[in-house]
């Protein structure tokens, strides 16, 4: 039996003027998995990612949220059911950690309504799940790149999303923080059950934290698949244009990824 | 204190609002004839028919009152537009919202002067034509501030040339041309403050309400669609409130510049970009900083009068200046 879908696009394509980047595109995501959307530069995965989050309106197609089209939902209550964070987040605005969670909460907020304890709790609580309650009153922008990342999560997770798409959430990070990103993500698909869709460029973070890796080429999917099939079959060979050895992570029973030479 | 403690934030606006009466006392006392602070509030509260009782209720208070109302108007124009075009030289007179106000204005009053209650409604829809010409310019996949800027500076020289155009055409008929084209509160009394003030009110009103949503807007739009704004709606309604209230004012006193840019800059190095003080500290600021000029406009050069306007550039374009340098 089918698990639930959360999200699905259905024959969706995306131009910018003359130029195809998105090519009539099918993609179910089901609820609670985490997906990892990798690819060659310009293959259209960040675009994938914007149009599903209805920041970039199709051509054609459509994307549904729990079976509605996102575009003809009031987009507040799409930003109740999903999150986003994109790859920059540069802001002229001040805020303080705090106030940047709180701003999560906007879409509960109607003009003298919502509860005020139950914010309260929500955003101490995805403080606490970033692990920054210590930096809630730091302006956002004196943070280094690991804490930011970790303020947009949070403000992301205080949405209270069913399903959290990011966009190279990892990009600009040095190692400790990536991992430190990465695990966070994953603490929350477990213990939050939040469905995970993120585009990833380091192919490893993928194969180890995805339930499920979606591979584009020429802006279309290429492959859809555990990571053991992606990994071992010749499609990363014909995707990335590399020669690579496949080794088994002890640890994880994962699959690792080492690009030998480009062919 | 710290600087940017809420604490810090109330006692600075707490400050503007002293000096904002302090500002206004101060532009009723100054002139060719001084008038003490006691005896303007003795003349204010009963008409005894003298001299001063004529200067301070008929010239003096009027013009204060409208100083104030065109500065908080302008000063919050401009607030909304750097938030909402994402452009911290935003100001409605630097990019156009001005002059097609000015430009609206004057055609009706050239064109139709028997329906000179319509003035600002044009001056309004001039406002917004240029808002959109401006967006149509600047707009490429999301807002960039630099083609903000250039659009901004084009469309005002090209409305900035259909104003020097009219006003040459039908000199004849527009009162006092070279005072509209800089600004100014000479001869302005009761009448225009009644058509002001309502703006003045409803601008203060919808900014408090809605200052948090322009919080959201400058987290850039797809963070703040992210997290459940309408971006669209949003945006097209904070910049009719700018172009409203600069609307407003133009069509009082005619184009005065750089109020906008001036006042919600100094406010952001002090107090912060937060709009929910930033609004009533802008607000404020505009009033003492259009009372101030305005009353050493009048007296610097006693009896003869400059335009704010003038001051205001003297003023402006500096600190423009500076600001495209930092």
């Amino acid at each position: 039996m089918k698990n639930d879908i959360i999200m699905e696009v259905k024959g969706l394509s995306v131009s910018y003027k003359d130029n195809k980047v998105i090519d009539c595109i099918d993609l179910a995501i089901e609820k609670g998995k985490i997906y990892c959307i990798i690819g060659p530069n310009g293959c259209g995965k960040t675009t994938l990612i914007r149009t599903m989050s209805r920041s970039i309106k199709p051509q054609e197609g459509h994307v549904f949220l729990s079976g509605s089209n996102i575009f003809k939902l009031k987009t507040k209550n799409v930003a109740k059911k999903m999150a986003v964070l994109y790859q920059s987040n540069a802001t002229l605005s001040d805020a303080t950690v705090r106030e940047l969670v709180q701003y999560g909460r906007f879409a509960y907020k109607e003009w003298w309504k919502g509860s005020y304890e139950e914010d309260t709790k929500i955003v101490d609580w995805a403080l606490e799940k970033t692990r920054l309650t210590d930096f809630q009153k730091r302006k956002v922008n004196t943070l280094s790149g690991g804490e930011r990342q970790r303020a947009w999560i949070a403000m992301a997770i205080a949405q209270k999303p069913e399903i959290l798409l990011l966009d190279e959430p990892t990009t600009y990070l040095d190692i400790s923080h990536q991992l430190e990103i990465m695990e966070l993500i994953e603490r929350l698909n477990k213990e939050e059950g939040i469905t995970i869709v993120m585009v990833l460029h380091d192919i490893n973070h993928a194969a180890r934290y995805a339930d499920e890796l979606i591979v584009m080429k020429d802006h279309k999917i290429f492959k859809k698949g555990d990571p053991w099939t992606i990994l071992e079959s010749d499609v990363l060979k014909s995707v990335f244009r590399v020669e690579a050895q496949i080794t088994k992570d002890m640890d994880t029973n994962k699959p690792i990824f080492y690009a030998k030479k480009v062919i | 204190m710290r600087k940017d403690s809420r604490g810090f934030k109330i006692a600075f606006i707490i400050l503007l609002s002293v000096l904002v009466v302090v500002c206004f006392l101060l532009g009723n006392a100054k002139g060719t004839i001084e008038i003490g602070v006691k005896r303007i509030f003795e003349v204010i509260m009963n008409d005894d028919g003298s001299t001063q009782r004529m200067i301070i209720w008929n010239i003096r208070l009027p013009r204060m009152i409208l100083a104030a109302l065109v500065g908080v108007n302008l000063a919050l124009s401009g607030a909304i537009l750097q938030g909402v075009m994402n452009n911290p030289l935003a100001d409605p007179g630097i990019i156009g919202i001005s002059s097609g106000a000015g430009l609206f204005g004057i055609a009706i009053l050239v064109i139709f002067p028997q329906h000179q209650q319509f003035v600002t409604i044009a001056a309004f829809f001039g406002a917004m034509l240029a808002a959109f010409i401006i967006y149509l310019l600047a707009w490429k996949g999301g807002i960039q501030p630099i083609r903000i800027i250039l659009a901004g500076v084009a469309v005002s020289a090209l409305f900035g040339a259909g104003i020097s155009g009219t006003l040459v055409f039908y000199s004849d008929r527009v009162y006092g041309a070279l005072t509209f084209m800089n600004g100014s509160l000479s001869a302005r009394s009761w009448p225009e403050v009644q058509t002001i003030l309502p703006y003045t009110i409803a601008g203060i009103i919808l900014v408090m309400i809605f200052a948090q949503k322009l919080n959201i807007l400058i987290l850039g739009d797809d963070v703040a669609r992210g997290i459940g704004l309408n971006v669209e709606a949003t945006r097209l309604s904070f910049t009719a409130l700018a172009a409203l209230l600069a609307a407003s004012a133009v069509s009082v006193i005619g184009l005065l510049g750089f109020v906008g840019l001036i006042v919600p800059h100094s406010v952001r190095l002090i107090i912060g970009n937060d709009y929910k003080y930033m609004f009533p500290a802008t607000a404020l600021f505009g009033a003492v900083l259009v009372m101030l000029s305005d009353t050493f406009a009048r007296t610097v050069l006693s009896p003869t009068e400059i335009p704010v306007g003038i001051v205001m550039a003297v003023l402006g374009a500096p600190f423009f200046l500076y600001l495209l340098r930092r």
